[in-house]
């Protein structure tokens, strides 16, 4: 996915749940709409909570790929 | 009408373990740009302290696994079995099982509560202490962190009467 570009990129690799999703807010609250969020994180219950994330907030996950225990969201701010 | 989720929870608990999921569930909440409130009244009160003293008590919780957080991946995964007569009894060892778990936490990448707490008020999650609690209790409004609102049973029931989650903890 080195092919996407975006805006920011966060870290959260290390972080279990919930500082991903924090993190995650605190970022999209600093960026555009439109703009992109890249997040990394190696938590495993951040698959489904940021799909949760995104449908109660209305940003959207538009990429999610996993290397081995790296997950990586693309986040387009709404 | 706003159509704002709102998520009320009633902090009555303030040992380690249980101090932990008010504050998760509030911020995490916040992040999902729901309102939260958390009354805090009882043994929660303490949860509001500037510095939070907050311990584990294996003895009260029976189902609780000990692990170490220290060793080779082998030992981390034995559960010592500890018996009551020991936990209960043998002097310092709520404050060896809260040292033990706190380490874990951090190891795993878990906040700490005091982290948790201060996003909670970043994010705008209020706080209510409940104020005849206070009273019983001893407690100083100084003793507490800023942003503190305080009130009764009705201050929370007015909120919770338009809440779509309430949680007792």
């Amino acid at each position: 996915m080195s092919e996407m570009v975006s805006n920011m990129e966060l870290n959260c690799e290390g972080l279990n749940c919930p500082l991903p999703i924090l993190k995650t807010k605190k970022a999209i609250d600093s960026l555009n709409s439109g703009d992109i969020l890249k997040m990394t994180a190696t938590d495993p219950g951040s698959v489904n909570d940021m799909a949760s994330w995104a449908k109660r907030t209305g940003h959207e996950v538009v990429a999610h790929t996993e290397e081995g225990s790296v997950h990586t969201f693309f986040i387009k701010k709404k | 009408m706003s159509d704002t989720k709102k998520l009320a929870i009633i902090a009555s608990q303030g040992t380690l373990d249980w101090g932990y999921p008010p504050f998760i569930l509030a911020s995490t909440a916040a992040a999902m740009d729901m309102e939260a409130v958390i009354f805090f009244t009882f043994y929660g009160l303490p949860l509001l302290k500037k510095e939070i003293d907050a311990k584990v008590s294996p003895h009260s919780n029976p189902a609780m696994p000990m692990k170490m957080p220290f060793g080779n991946k082998d030992f981390k995964s034995i559960n010592w079995q500890i018996p009551n007569v020991i936990s209960g009894n043998m002097p310092g060892f709520d404050s060896m099982a809260t040292m033990m778990m706190k380490e874990t936490f951090k190891q795993k990448g878990v906040a700490t509560i005091e982290q948790l707490r201060s996003m909670c008020q970043e994010f705008g999650v209020r706080f209510i202490a409940c104020q005849m609690t206070m009273e019983v209790f001893g407690f100083e409004k100084e003793e507490f962190i800023d942003g503190v609102e305080y009130g009764g049973a009705a201050t929370f029931l007015e909120y919770a009467a338009d809440a779509d989650i309430s949680l007792f903890i």
